[in-house]
């Protein structure tokens, strides 16, 4: 089988080489990210039903907010903002 | 503003591509209707058959993709749908989706919801620390990308999924320390022993088991509550009697599967027991409006695929077919309703929410803030519960089994959308009345 083909996208400003076919959810956790989101009350946040129903795994992705990240997969060039990044 | 909205008319709308969604479409294009699917997930499939471009699928689930692929059927993944109504003065429903920042409408003369399930949490002290999942949202973390290699895994919760979530894990490298059913042993060997009619699914639980065997797998045991500093480091589970705490890098907890019913009853089929209720052709309460799958009550997938058949020869008018299907149906309801019967919930999982535990995640509110005697709209409107972005999908979940609210009523937008998408959607409506009014 052939190795999977990577891409790199841009998380928070730095360079993250992930697997093709992969969601930004996935890139993120692989990488150790332990806030998605910052919660009203300000807890770290990261996904926890990996279907898109709970909304906790949302970011900002090529300058749009609110995106859920588990449902959108990576490709060249692709931004990622998470709340560490936000004030 | 309509010239960037994205038309599209057809017989049958499907909203849902997990097996249920498939197997309707492809019925429904097999049988020379124009059928258009909608789904929000990046690939068909649903959770079941959830994969990562070509990647390997069972051959069930490629047989079925391949079917539908050879039909004229139009797929549009990664879209929402925010809104579906049926229009005035007209047969047929308007559908409008948002893709990607784009606003799309279907105008569609019949539905079929096949919007599947998702998990029912039950919140416990630190279920909103970092990498506490879900149980079948850890699958689809897993089958989304994630790698759980060399992570100690507890898994927790009740239903027939922790078996082959168990298995998936440690097959892909995760420690599994330990598997808890919180269901009665007698509860547990009840249900195995009721699905003597259905060998094949003991014998799929036995090589489920032999996948993780050095893990211990216990039933009548909870999770008390889990603890970390910046994510989860621990978890205490107890069986009532006796506590114990176990350290991890990830939990996985979930108390089995619910139906997802935002959209029937926006249109306003009737709801029973958490599922949506359907005649012996699948269809809801309201004409023209099908429903198959997990939203019809949780049955796995070989009862979605067979449901998902019946509609759509339904909603294409043809019987071909069609006794074959309701006779391979009738099992499967069956064993269906065990389920539910066999996973019933604990009281004393009531008893580990603490005064401080977070019931609503959005919104952040407490166990404490919520007043029993309320009714879910009540609190919504004390407290914003259930009115974040999820819009009640996880806590209502919760509350229902809590304090026995059922859920408020579901309004549009179904999921957040952009307000171009929103006005997509009514701006087609208005030019309707008008129409009507001239």
């Amino acid at each position: 089988m052939n190795a999977p083909t990577s891409v790199t996208i841009r998380v928070d400003g730095r360079s993250l080489r992930v697997a093709e076919g992969t969601t930004v959810a996935a890139a993120l956790l692989n990488d150790g990210w332990l806030e998605f989101r910052r919660s009203v009350s300000g807890e770290s946040r990261t996904p926890l039903c990996g279907m898109g129903i709970c909304h906790e795994c949302r970011v900002i992705i090529n300058d749009v907010e609110h995106q859920r990240a588990c449902l959108v997969t990576v490709s060249e060039g692709l931004r990622v903002t998470t709340s560490a990044a936000t004030p | 503003m309509s010239a960037d909205v994205a038309d599209i008319s057809a017989d049958v709308a499907v909203i849902g591509a997990g097996p249920a969604g498939i197997a309707a479409a492809t019925r429904i294009a097999e049988s020379g209707r124009r059928v258009v699917v909608l789904d929000e997930a990046p690939q068909i499939g649903g959770n079941i058959w959830r994969h990562r471009a070509g990647a390997e699928l069972s051959p069930d689930a490629r047989r079925w993709m391949d079917r539908l692929a050879g039909t004229r059927a139009v797929v549009w993944t990664g879209a929402s749908v925010v809104d579906v109504r049926s229009v005035d003065g007209a047969t047929g429903f308007l559908l409008t989706a948002e893709r990607g920042r784009a606003a799309c409408r279907v105008h569609a003369e019949t539905l079929v919801l096949a919007t599947g399930a998702r998990e029912r949490f039950v919140p416990f002290p630190g279920w909103t620390l970092p990498n506490v999942y879900g149980v079948g949202g850890a699958q689809a973390l897993l089958k989304s990308g994630v790698s759980f290699a060399g992570k100690r895994v507890v898994i927790a919760g009740s239903g027939p999924l922790l078996l082959p979530v168990a298995a998936s894990l440690s097959r892909n490298g995760a420690h599994v320390v330990l598997v808890a059913e919180q269901a009665s042993l007698r509860a547990v060997m009840r249900f195995g022993l009721g699905l003597w009619r259905r060998p094949q699914s003991l014998l799929q639980a036995v090589r489920y088991r032999a996948d993780f065997l050095r893990t211990p797998y216990t039933t009548g045991t909870w999770v008390a509550s889990a603890r970390g500093a910046r994510a989860v480091e621990a978890v205490t589970v107890t069986n009532g009697r006796t506590a114990r705490a176990i350290a991890c890098d990830i939990l996985c907890c979930a108390q089995g599967l619910m139906p997802n019913t935002e959209l029937a009853r926006l249109l306003g089929c009737v709801i029973e027991r958490g599922a949506v209720v359907v005649d012996d052709h699948q269809q809801t309460s309201q004409a023209r409006v099908y429903c198959v799958g997990e939203s019809t009550g949780v049955g796995g997938v070989d009862l979605a695929l067979v449901e998902g058949e019946l509609a759509g020869l339904a909603a294409a008018g043809s019987t071909v077919d069609v006794e074959l299907l309701r006779y391979r149906r009738a099992p499967l309801s069956r064993i269906a309703a065990q389920m539910a019967h066999a996973f019933a919930l604990r009281d004393e999982l009531r008893s580990v929410v603490t005064s401080d535990t977070i019931v609503c995640r959005c919104e952040d509110v407490a166990a404490a803030s919520l007043d029993p005697r309320w009714s879910m709209r009540q609190a919504k409107l004390y407290t914003r519960v259930g009115m974040g972005p999820c819009q009640g999908r996880v806590c209502g979940g919760a509350l229902e089994f809590l304090h026995g609210w059922s859920p408020d009523a579901v309004r549009i937008p179904n999921e957040p959308a952009l307000l171009s998408t929103i006005l997509a959607g009514s701006a087609d409506m208005s030019a309707d009345s008008r129409n009507q009014g001239a």
